[in-house]
């Protein structure tokens, strides 16, 4: 309403255009806006559509049969969620504590000269592109784990079963590794940024109290972050499980995908699976079934996110809540 | 008596000894964590340069894909068509991108901003592979692939981090501009094209060179899309482009060491391409947050 004089001497003909400017601009931002939101419906749309002819042939059960058979026609997905469900936990088991530690070095013990140059360090390390990391996947590590690491997991733990096989350059293993090295930027940056947030009154009175710094990191950060922590951790797990041409490049879906105890062994995982087949998938029926992948996949990407949002939310509203 | 008995229990008590030990071994944990991340970046660095440096020459650069199972070649047609691919992604992405953050800043009521918050949100979280799969289906399937359907692709990831980082430039400029313009007359339109965009713009496109930083090594968008392509440098969008991450897919599942150097130094270009786009980007968002903290 700061308009009104200055639209008073513009008269009636200037007054319009400059209300059309702004009704343009705003149907114009709307529209980009609702364009963004049409798009995400579209994407949905289109995976359903895709998987509908499979979704009606193999139903839920889909999700549990482990036959993936190109030349009968049958297809399951039970030792697709298998390996994602193992290539992505042992991701995050590895990945969880290191991208804590590096926030927590970051905000609370690196010099301040010190933290810009890490911080970048940390985001290039998440800017490299996955089909890189999966270069260096099977050509370094793979080999090197492969002759130095695995053996020696499999003479120290053979006991457990899952370091009972032999080792190999390509495998689940080799997977959980490099997934491993792309969540952790991932979480370390969450949670620096939380760590961040966290009041510097409480840190300081947790000190002045005679509490050490490791006290205060648990005392104080660590629990007052927990839920945003829990919420990083799932943006980090969703990432794994999504990823598909690294674990392509290094998960040794060649040599036998079954489910099996051993993380030595190849496997695969419902993104890789759709990275290998799709393009030379021939039949309507195993194309539908590479699409039914892609909707479990993008349900799980959707839960993750959602639920991810939901504990920030809350968290948010609690520390609000708080004051 | 009592007191020196205290002062003992502080200084030297087993207890507290064991409280500052828990605390250097944290310590020590966090920086080690801190050194292995940075380890693994060098890592990865060096050996795509060691390996990548030696097949790199301008021979390399500027030839033609090399034929089947013959040495020689280079990766011209995988720079000129990923350059293309990504560039049709920006021109898709961009203006999307900065009118929905538009909308977002300035003009929305939060029943209808959050729902278009909560879009980005997950598209910026939805796995690469699945807008592979989502464009071929839409474009794709029964056509065939395209340079434009790979660039429709990337701009699917990069429209979320174009939005997002649109959006937290916006809020940076100060509000006392925009009530000063306003004060002054100005509508909100002359507002928003006449003060916000202009002090926002360098912010705009230095996160629109991050996402492109980020895309431009995104295979999987690709892999349905514009993967079937031939040898030679191509600039027609309605084919199948020659990229450079599909390439570095294909050679790095060959069993030819020959296939295998290619990709290396593929990987050196791509690798230092991102690295140092997103590094100098970086640096100047932070130089240009700097500046509008100032103001």
């Amino acid at each position: 309403m700061s308009t009104v004089p200055a639209t008073q001497r513009l008269g009636a003909r200037s007054r319009f255009r400059a209300r059309l400017g702004d009704r343009a601009l705003l149907v114009l931002t709307t529209l980009g806006a609702l364009i963004t939101i049409a798009l995400m419906v579209l994407i949905a749309y289109r995976i359903l559509r895709g998987a509908h002819l499979a979704i009606s042939s193999f139903g839920l059960s889909f999700l549990w049969h482990t036959v993936w058979d190109t030349n009968k026609g049958i297809f399951g997905a039970g030792t697709l969620l298998y390996g994602t469900a193992v290539t992505s936990a042992m991701a995050l088991i590895i990945a969880g504590p290191l991208g804590i530690a590096i926030a927590l070095f970051l905000t609370e013990l690196a010099p301040s000269g010190v933290r810009g140059i890490v911080v970048s360090l940390v985001e290039m390390l998440a800017a490299v592109p996955s089909v890189v990391l999966g270069l260096w996947g099977i050509l370094v590590l793979g080999p090197f784990v492969a002759a130095h690491v695995e053996p020696w997991l499999h003479d120290t733990f053979g006991f457990i079963p899952i370091f009972s096989g032999d080792p190999s350059s390509s495998g689940i293993f080799i997977a959980g590794l490099v997934l491993a090295i792309m969540v952790v930027p991932i979480v370390a940056s969450i949670c620096r940024e939380l760590f961040l947030a966290v009041p510097s009154e409480l840190e300081d009175g947790a000190l002045a109290l005679g509490a050490t710094r490791w006290e205060m990191v648990r005392g104080v950060v660590l629990s007052s972050s927990k839920p945003g922590i829990a919420a990083a951790l799932i943006l980090g797990l969703g990432r794994a499980i999504g990823e598909a041409i690294a674990v392509t490049q290094v998960i040794g879906a060649s040599n036998s995908p079954q489910i099996h105890a051993s993380l030595f062994g190849g496997g695969d995982t419902l993104a890789s699976r759709i990275a290998e087949q799709f393009q030379g998938a021939v039949t309507k029926v195993q194309i539908s079934s590479l699409f039914y992948l892609a909707a479990i996949l993008l349900v799980i990407g959707l839960v993750t996110n959602l639920a991810a949002q939901l504990i920030v939310r809350r968290f948010e509203f609690q520390r609000i809540g708080a004051d | 008596m009592a007191t020196v008995e205290r002062t003992l229990h502080l200084r030297g008590g087993r207890k507290a000894r064991r409280r500052l030990l828990t605390n250097r071994l944290a310590e020590g944990v966090a920086l080690v964590a801190a050194a292995a991340a940075i380890f693994v970046l060098l890592l990865v660095v060096y050996s795509v340069a060691r390996r990548g440096a030696s097949e790199l020459s301008w021979g390399f650069l500027t030839k033609p894909l090399p034929l089947f199972g013959l040495p020689g070649g280079g990766i011209a047609p995988l720079i000129v068509g990923s350059a293309i691919i990504v560039g049709i992604g920006a021109l898709i992405a961009l203006p999307l991108g900065v009118l929905t953050a538009l909308f977002l800043s300035e003009f929305a009521r939060p029943s209808l901003g959050r729902p278009v918050q909560l879009t980005l949100d997950l598209m910026n979280g939805l796995p690469s592979v699945i807008v592979g799969v989502f464009v071929f289906g839409l474009l794709v399937y029964g056509h065939m692939q395209s340079g434009i359907a790979g660039g429709f692709a990337l701009s699917v990831v990069m429209l979320p981090l174009i939005a997002r980082s649109t959006q937290e430039v916006l809020r940076l400029v100060p509000q006392t501009q925009r009530d000063g313009a306003a004060a002054l007359g100005a509508t909100k339109a002359r507002v928003v094209t006449g003060i916000v965009l202009p002090s926002a713009l360098g912010g705009i496109l230095t996160g629109t060179v991050l996402a492109i930083s980020r895309a431009i090594g995104e295979t999987a968008p690709l892999l349905f899309t514009t993967a079937i392509f031939a040898n030679n440098v191509s600039t027609d969008p309605t084919h199948a482009m020659p990229n450079m991450p599909v390439q570095i897919f294909i050679w790095s599942e060959s069993a030819n060491p020959e296939d295998h150097a290619r990709a290396w130094a593929t990987g050196l270009i791509l690798l230092l391409f991102v690295l140092v786009t997103s590094l100098l980007a970086r640096t100047a968002l932070g130089r240009w947050r700097k500046k509008m903290g100032q103001v």
